[in-house]
């Protein structure tokens, strides 16, 4: 077992302190790089926090889509071949609910701020 | 060294000019440059533009889908007298100019940044007009004579489909999402457009210099093509050009109504149901754009991460084309 703090702690920390500390005396070019260097850092802290959870609720949710078990990633490639083919639509019970979860799950992590999902959280 | 190339190359057909100044490089990769610079002249010094590939790079950057730049001097030049906003070229560099194969043009002053468009109060009288004046920019477009257009590639929606897919299969990556988008493509592909003419290709926000006054000019040809009309009034209309302002389908600023009002004033007849499948096709070729920043992160030596970090935005395409093909509580 590794010690405290944790990943998300050091990395928050971190992103802290370039936020707080460096944006204010950096310009230019640079200052933009250290943006999008400071949304990574944010974007990772979101996923250690939620990425267990969304995908456990995935891969639940997959297995009974599916019939069938195996990790994550061979769970989606076997959804986006039986979508390819005609297999399963959007009148198979439970196909739209699924991708509207997973890609809301998606935009926690990745963009939060995004238009559309901020939209949708308000009316699930 | 490049002013002292750049003052003997326009001293050599602009008449009184005595050489340039302020060159300075704006944009582009290692194979395509623009620099920006001012031409010295004793009635006033002029605004210009250049756009190069360096000797010993070739002119066309992606041969598969790309205008070369003489290419984009054509088109850039037909559009301009044709009355459209566009810079007027100056000059075609020839290999007397030792500055690689390219143009100049007149400088348009203006913004390209869609937050500021968007937001800042000097475009605040603009923005009810945009949606409207850009479709009649596009019906000038798709309405320039096809016997003066350089060669240039034709798409279909079949085949943009099939590139699509393509694109698609290579990131190796499963997304269920974009496999639901290339099946609703597919079984809604409307066929052969009856109408087929000049594309821009690339008609949105980035590429379109805007003032306090409406649209200056029309930028970046370099996906030009020969294809339904249509593609570029879907392909503004995709959310991710919307900057936030998810309600106003055109660029963020407007209304489709007020686009194909627009269109159809400057002689163009708008499909509103092609126009959505445009849209469609165009929200995920972004995020099938998106998947390959990803692919060239991870490639490039240095992993650049605004790269890494576009990667990351494929899912916002997904989420618009849940709302466009699936929308919830129907």
């Amino acid at each position: 077992m590794q010690d405290e703090p944790t990943p998300s702690e050091l990395i928050k920390a971190v992103a802290d302190f370039l936020r707080n500390e460096i944006t204010p005396v950096i310009k230019g070019h640079n200052a933009f790089k250290l943006r999008v260097g400071i949304n990574a850092l944010d974007l990772v802290t979101r996923q250690l926090t939620l990425e267990q959870g969304s995908d456990a609720a995935e891969t639940a949710r997959l297995k009974q889509l599916l019939g069938s078990d195996g990790p994550l990633i061979e769970l989606n490639r076997a959804l986006s071949e039986k979508i390819a083919k005609g297999e399963v639509d959007l009148q198979t019970p439970g196909l739209k609910e699924h991708l509207w979860q997973t890609t809301m799950d998606k935009l926690a992590v990745d963009q939060p701020n995004y238009g559309s999902y901020k939209r949708e959280l308000g009316t699930k | 060294m490049i002013e002292a190339q750049l003052g003997r190359c326009v001293a050599s057909w602009y008449p009184g000019a005595t050489g340039v100044t302020g060159a300075a490089r704006l944009s582009g990769g290692a194979s395509q440059e623009t620099w920006k610079f001012d031409i010295v002249h004793p009635d006033g010094d002029v605004g210009a533009i250049l756009r190069r590939s360096p000797p010993g790079y070739a002119a066309s950057p992606s041969p598969s889908r790309g205008v070369d730049l003489d290419g984009e001097a054509v088109l850039m030049q037909l559009a301009h007298d044709a009355g459209l906003p566009s810079p007027r070229v100056m000059h075609v560099l020839t290999p007397a100019d030792e500055l690689g194969r390219g143009f100049i043009m007149m400088r348009v002053e203006g913004e390209t940044i869609a937050r500021k468009i968007l937001r800042d109060d000097e475009f605040a009288k603009a923005r009810p007009l945009l949606a409207r004046q850009i479709g009649r920019i596009a019906a000038g477009i798709h309405g320039l004579p096809h016997a003066r257009l350089p060669d240039l590639r034709t798409n279909t929606t079949t085949a943009e489909i099939a590139d699509l897919t393509r694109d698609y299969q290579k990131s190796n990556w499963p997304r269920p999402v974009f496999e639901l988008a290339l099946r609703w493509l597919a079984d809604h592909d409307p066929g052969p457009s009856h109408e087929v003419t000049l594309v821009h290709g690339d008609f949105r926000h980035g590429n379109l210099i805007i003032g306090p006054d409406g649209v200056r000019a029309v930028l970046d040809w370099e996906l030009a093509h020969f294809g339904d009309p249509m593609e570029d009034l879907g392909w503004i209309c995709v959310n991710s050009w919307r900057f936030g302002e998810i309600d106003k389908p055109v660029g963020g600023f407007g209304t489709r109504e007020d686009l194909f009002a627009g269109y159809e004033e400057a002689g163009g007849k708008a499909d509103p149901d092609r126009v959505m499948f445009w849209e469609v096709m165009g929200t995920l070729r972004w995020g099938v754009m998106c998947g390959r920043m990803m692919q060239r992160f991870r490639n490039a030596p240095d992993h650049p991460m605004e790269q890494a970090m576009i990667g990351r935005r494929s899912s916002e395409t997904e989420i618009d084309l849940l709302r466009l093909l699936a929308p919830r509580g129907k």
